[in-house]
């Protein structure tokens, strides 16, 4: 029975991790930028599809993937951000979430021409198959690995942020962009390469996920929910807050799905309503606007 | 009677030099809002074959309509208003079920029931901002979707609702296979919801509404609460978006579950922008135009009409503001002159 409570525990920490890995680029630029970018999901999507590819097409091993689905993500996300979302700063909230809904649609339609509308097959390496006994419980290789890589990006992150300059710059233009501007800081700059990393940490979860979440056109859009809710939820440009957020969610969304079935993600919805509702500025949300 | 001095601080507070403001205030019908509603009037004649079609169409716009007043006139972005659309339509399709089949009645029931929703669920939406509004009209669509998907044994699940049967319209008037009473009754309650809508946003809280719009900071000052006319906005419209889902239940004598879909939650605010945010004739000229669209367009492959929507969409946020209601006006004024 215990078994049972830490074994659903750790698949609902693992979910969540993933959740934090693509969602965390969603929370930065919507605490950086306040740009409500729908079409987050898409780059997610984008970094699957770039495994698939790779492994099937060229037959790059599962490992090499990653970083690629990352580097592709990022680079993509840098030039659509320099084409395009860099004319919407500052625009309406309405005209932002109907350019980044026209964007999402555009992905999924194209994603239908280039691989059909089908569920992609990922064949994981025999080395993440499995299970493995951790002090007497039995837990998925693949759910260890990919808890494991979230936890050492997330580690990273927080020093790139805390510890260098260029978190400074970040936090600085988080905080106040004018002001930023005003000392100097390239806010111009630090708003690309900000876009750039978060679109890439989207690619590398959509990467991981695919075992997880699947991989199909239309991935943007159904998980586009808990994207949002995670930000909205852990309050926008907070890692701290967006992890919290994540792991809350993919915990109760796994115990909801194992123990009442028949509710389904109501559990989750209801869950994530009212904490909103008591925090509507987000757990970890500094600003009250 | 009051209408006037209001009118008058506002254009010395606000108004910019450049921008003719204050149409809102004239109460009279123009000539092109007149055309646009002789268009269905006519079509009934013309495209009797397209009759169900038509009353889509007509529906759609209730739909959008009702979105309009929440984006266009009360600035709450909602993102999950297929939830009283769908509420709508299950009361009307439910209460059919259940031995209820006066479609009237069925209506009032339903525009009741998703304003009743809507007023509950106000209290959430109106205390948010930005993107926090955007998640909890989110949640709350995928909320009731959920929970239509879940309590098959009420809703039909993914199978929908079946079994619907109705009583003749005011006792006369049978709901015919080729559509035409359905049609008649989409037009009649379109109408009626338009000229009331009309009227409100030409009265006292219609102008208050226009000052929440261009100063939001100063309505408080004014000894206005925002909130509470958020709230009322909010409930309205929801109730408004009930009668359009009962309206579809009526017409298609089904409920299924994608009324209460995020798509179509989309779709509403994708021709709400096409066709223009803040003009109530925006919504009937958007979804004319997008559902004729979709129509001719429908041998295509689904996923390519989305890749078009999107690119569209993309490029009226870019470039065409205002949709084409502006457009359309853009064009009027500069082959008659400005009008004063």
């Amino acid at each position: 029975m215990f078994a049972n409570v830490f074994g659903i525990l750790f698949d609902g920490i693992a979910y969540g991790a993933l959740l934090f890995l693509i969602s965390i680029g969603l929370s930065i630029t919507m605490g950086l930028m306040n740009f409500v970018n729908l079409a987050h999901g898409a780059f997610g999507a984008l970094g699957g599809y770039v495994v698939v590819e790779a492994m099937t097409r060229f037959g790059v091993p599962f490992f090499a993937c990653l970083p690629l689905a990352f580097i592709v993500t990022a680079l993509t996300g840098a030039l659509l951000e320099r084409l395009l979302y860099r004319r919407l700063y500052g625009a309406s909230p309405l005209d932002q979430v109907l350019f980044s809904i026209g964007l999402t649609f555009m992905a999924v339609a194209a994603a239908v021409y280039a691989w059909g509308p089908t569920q992609q097959p990922i064949k994981l390496p025999p080395s993440l198959q499995g299970r493995i006994t951790v002090l007497g419980l039995e837990l998925g290789v693949y759910r260890v690995f990919l808890t494991a890589v979230v936890a050492v990006i997330t580690t990273a992150l927080v020093l790139l942020l805390d510890r260098t300059r260029f978190g400074a710059q970040v936090r600085a233009a988080v905080d106040d962009p004018d002001v930023a501007v005003g000392t100097g800081i390239p806010v111009e700059r630090v708003f690309a390469v900000t876009f750039a990393l978060g679109s890439g940490l989207a690619g590398l979860g959509g990467a991981l996920g695919i075992e997880v979440l699947g991989l199909d056109p239309n991935f943007p859009l159904k998980h586009m929910a808990y994207f949002l809710l995670v930000v909205a939820v852990g309050g926008s440009g907070s890692i701290t807050g967006t992890l919290v957020a994540a792991l809350l969610l993919g915990v109760f969304d796994v115990a909801g799905k194992y123990y009442v079935p028949e509710v389904g993600a109501f559990v989750i919805y209801a869950l994530m309503v009212v904490l909103l509702t008591l925090f509507p500025a987000g757990i970890y949300g500094r600003r009250t606007s | 009677m009051s209408q006037i001095p209001m009118d008058a601080t506002l254009t010395e507070d606000q108004a910019p030099p450049k921008r003719r403001h204050h149409r809102l205030a004239d109460n009279r019908w123009q000539p092109g809002e007149l055309l646009l509603w002789a268009m269905p009037c006519l079509a009934f004649f013309v495209f009797e074959d397209h009759l169900l079609l038509g009353s889509q169409i007509l529906i759609t716009a209730l739909f959008v309509l009702s979105l309009d007043l929440l984006i266009g006139y009360s600035g709450i972005v909602s993102l999950g208003h297929a939830a009283f659309f769908g509420t709508g339509a299950y009361t009307a399709g439910l209460l059919a079920t259940h031995g209820w089949h006066e479609p009237l009645s069925g209506l009032l029931a339903a525009c009741l029931v998703a304003g009743c929703l809507g007023f509950i669920s106000s209290f959430l939406v109106v205390r948010g901002h930005g993107l926090t509004q955007l998640v909890v009209t989110l949640g709350l669509g995928l909320l009731l979707h959920e929970t239509a998907n879940k309590a098959a044994f009420i809703t039909g699940g993914v199978d929908g609702l079946y079994g619907i049967e109705l009583d003749m319209l005011l006792g006369r008037f049978e709901f015919d296979f080729i559509g035409k009473t359905a049609y008649l009754y989409s037009l009649a309650v379109l109408f009626i919801c338009y000229v009331l809508i009309k009227r409100m946003l030409h009265s006292p809280f219609g102008l208050a509404l226009r000052g929440m719009h261009e100063g939001p900071d100063r309505m408080p000052a004014l000894g206005a609460s925002i909130n509470r006319r958020k709230t009322i906005m909010f409930t309205l419209s929801a109730a408004i978006a009930g009668l359009a889902g009962a309206l579809l239940t009526h017409l298609t004598q089904f409920v299924g579950i994608d009324t209460l879909s995020f798509h179509r939650s989309a779709e509403a605010m994708i021709i709400l922008i096409l066709g223009g945010t803040g003009k109530l004739y925006g919504s009937l000229l958007g979804a004319g135009c997008f559902l004729v669209a979709h129509d001719m367009l429908s041998d295509l492959n689904p996923a390519y009409w989305q890749f078009w929507i999107g690119l569209l969409l993309v490029l009226v946020v870019l470039l065409a503001k205002g949709g084409m209601v502006a457009v359309l006006e853009g064009t009027q004024r500069r082959l008659f002159g400005g009008r004063k």
